[in-house]
């Protein structure tokens, strides 16, 4: 190897000016405001970790957290099977297929704050068709003003959201399996589970992975569509990390957010770490 | 253990047409019975059909016409697992999640055995396969020739195994571990008396591991017999060019009552005695020889050929000399110490006895 190649720094320059617009100064900055007390308008005044103290301290921040993990679990648990399961009961060959994929693709193609405004119309309590159908079970659905009904229906768009992605990729990891395995196991006398669990799940574990990860990183910083659709309520109800950061920013809080956007990210990638850990063990076990 | 007898095997892809001329087959009238413990080698170029006549005795594939027999007893109908079918595939097809053992125990404990006897079975199996000490591994971490080889012992481990099937189960074998997988698989084989198929487009893989070699091209049968029969006496010219390297030469020629071969402006003399024979049945016909039975000379000689060397290919043991002739290039070997080079005239000997005359792509047989 040749150390020496200053040449290959310069061919580097390009990616490093991007990075440092797009993610080093932002960061830099964040972290800068996070050891500040800034007001608007006010000179910023160093407080050092004030504003991590104040975070921890704060019943509303560990609400938002709370939230946002059981949320990302729940949209997890979810959506991984229900997608696998689409793929496989999608149809192989034949015109099936295109109908199939474009079906799956129509959610993941429209923007978060369309979603986020097509579900309100879904469910605006005097409009919507969601309010409509429950009433005639009897069932009184509001979103502005029932907590259960609001965490539900953010659960639900997600999962009608994201699970075609999970779906897409499964389904692409499935037709990838080389048709032998499925012979070798029918050969072996594998039951239809067994097959499953011996042949499709460990064939299909490398787009799962992938699934997993990015489920899960795009719903812990899940925003635009509460906002559309709920507003964060009521209460707190469907108030979000992201969007608790955002709405200390909003208030001018900029050193308090700062900090909150720190253990923000510390908590994404000791999760994502986390994941990382666990998902290379499953790879390398063997069971008898 | 079984005979496996094939009755009029058709097989179309996209099922039978209601027209049945318009039906396209990719499998037509094949009939032929392996004997119990027969090792067998379907070989024939990509395409012949062989993958699917394999998968028609297997039983993942169900013909569209025509019975499948196992020890007489009409199994068409019935499932891979239900034939006690044993099938081998191109690359290794193991279950990456479990173990060595867990991979060779799974068709026992599928079909619900108990675990002492398993285990039991487990451990003669591996014996067999010289793969004892890999048992707690993880498949994951063995290399392809270890991989076929678990993929194998699952095959055989359940005690009532009708056939072994192997799909060109050497392709993604690195050469070196090549020969002793093939050892092994012939060794089981006579050992216990396995009635094994293996398919291959390789005809050195085929005539070295079967006793009996069927020929397959555009889904028929050309030939089925030993590998000496196939070099010696091919029932076909494309058995004749398929096996052997480089194949037999196989040219068009004339034939008359005098026993003067022609072709190309050269001629050669036969016996007047098959050259009667053969006049009776047709006066144009096509000769073939194999470049093993072709003395070259580099200085002349008589009853010889000779035309102008064309190309000159050294294997390394010995070289192949491609003469022209015309439109028409006869290969022949010749010894390493012999120096000959593109340009040269060289002097063709045929062996009398090794020539043969084929009508339409068939053999013609005669008495010397």
């Amino acid at each position: 190897m040749n150390y020496d190649n200053k040449k290959a720094w310069i061919l580097l320059i390009p990616a490093l000016a991007v990075m440092a617009i797009t993610a080093f100064i932002p960061l830099m900055t964040v972290i800068n405001y996070s050891l500040h007390y800034i007001f608007s308008g006010s000179i910023p005044e160093f407080v050092g970790f004030a504003n991590y103290v104040d975070v921890l301290k704060d019943p509303k921040f560990f609400g938002a957290l709370g939230r946002q993990l059981l949320f990302s679990i729940a949209i997890l648990m979810v959506e991984i099977p229900l997608g696998i399961a689409i793929a496989l009961s999608m149809p192989k060959k034949g015109v099936g297929v295109g109908i199939a994929l474009v079906l799956l693709g129509i959610p993941l193609l429209i923007p978060y704050n369309v979603v986020g405004i097509v579900w309100r119309l879904f469910t605006q309590n005097d409009i919507g068709l969601i309010p409509e159908v429950l009433g005639w079970f009897n069932y009184s659905y509001n979103v502005s003003l029932n907590s259960a009904d609001a965490i539900l229906t953010v659960f639900l768009l997600d999962v009608w959201h994201w699970t075609p992605l999970v779906a897409l990729l499964s389904y692409a990891g499935y037709l990838a399996i080389p048709d032998a395995f499925f012979r070798a196991a029918e050969i072996d006398g594998a039951s239809m589970w067994n097959t499953f669990r011996f042949v499709t799940l460990p064939k299909l574990k490398p787009v799962l992975v992938l699934g997993f990860l990015l489920r899960f990183m795009d719903s812990f910083k899940i925003y635009a569509e509460p906002l559309m659709l709920t507003g964060g309520g009521p209460g707190d109800s469907t108030t979000f990390l992201s969007m608790f950061v955002a709405r200390k920013a909003e208030s001018y809080e900029l050193g308090y957010a700062g900090a909150v956007s720190v253990i923000y990210l510390v908590i994404v990638m000791i999760v994502s770490w986390l994941f990382f850990q666990v998902i290379n063990r499953i790879g390398q076990g063997g069971t008898k | 253990m079984a005979t496996i007898e094939l009755r009029n095997i058709w097989h179309s892809y996209e099922g039978l047409q209601e027209d049945d001329t318009k039906t396209k087959y990719v499998l037509e009238n094949i009939n032929i019975t392996y004997k119990d413990g027969a090792a067998v080698a379907l070989l024939g170029p990509s395409g012949c059909g062989k993958t699917t006549l394999l998968e028609i005795i297997s039983g993942l594939l169900i013909p569209t016409k025509g019975q499948v027999l196992f020890d007489g007893v009409d199994v068409t109908n019935l499932s891979a697992r239900q034939r006690h079918i044993a099938q081998v595939f191109q690359f290794p097809v193991v279950y990456e999640s479990m173990s060595v053992y867990g991979n060779i125990a799974f068709p026992l404990k599928n079909d619900g055995l108990d675990p002492g006897k398993i285990n039991k079975r487990v451990l003669e199996v591996a014996d067999i396969m010289e793969i004892t000490n890999l048992l707690n591994f993880s498949v994951t971490k063995l290399t392809s020739a270890d991989k076929q080889r678990v993929s194998l012992a699952r095959g055989i481990v359940r005690p009532d195994t009708a056939a072994v099937l192997l799909d060109e189960p050497l392709t993604v074998i690195d050469p070196k571990a090549q020969w002793g997988l093939r050892r092994k698989l012939k060794q089981i084989q006579k050992e216990l008396n396995f009635t094994m198929i293996y398919v291959t487009h390789d005809q050195h893989e085929a005539l070295t591991f079967a006793e009996e070699v069927t020929i397959m091209q555009a889904g028929h049968i050309n030939q089925n017999a030993s590998p000496v029969e196939l070099h010696e006496n091919p029932e076909t010219t494309f058995v004749g060019y398929f096996i052997g390297s480089p194949g037999m030469n196989i040219f068009d020629v004339n034939v008359s009552k005098d026993g003067i071969v022609a072709f190309q402006g050269t001629s050669l003399k036969i016996s007047e005695e098959i050259a009667k024979q053969l006049y009776e049945i047709e006066d144009s016909l096509q000769l073939g020889i194999r470049p093993e039975y072709i003395t070259t000379h580099v200085s002349t000689k008589d009853n010889c050929i000779s035309g102008k060397v064309k190309l000159v290919d050294d294997n390394g043991a010995y070289q192949i000399i491609t003469t022209i002739f015309d439109e028409i290039n006869i290969k022949s070997r010749l010894a390493e110490s012999v120096e000959v080079k593109v340009g040269d005239t060289v002097w063709l000997e045929f062996n009398q006895d090794q020539i043969k005359f084929f009508k339409e792509g068939q053999r013609i047989s005669f008495n010397k």
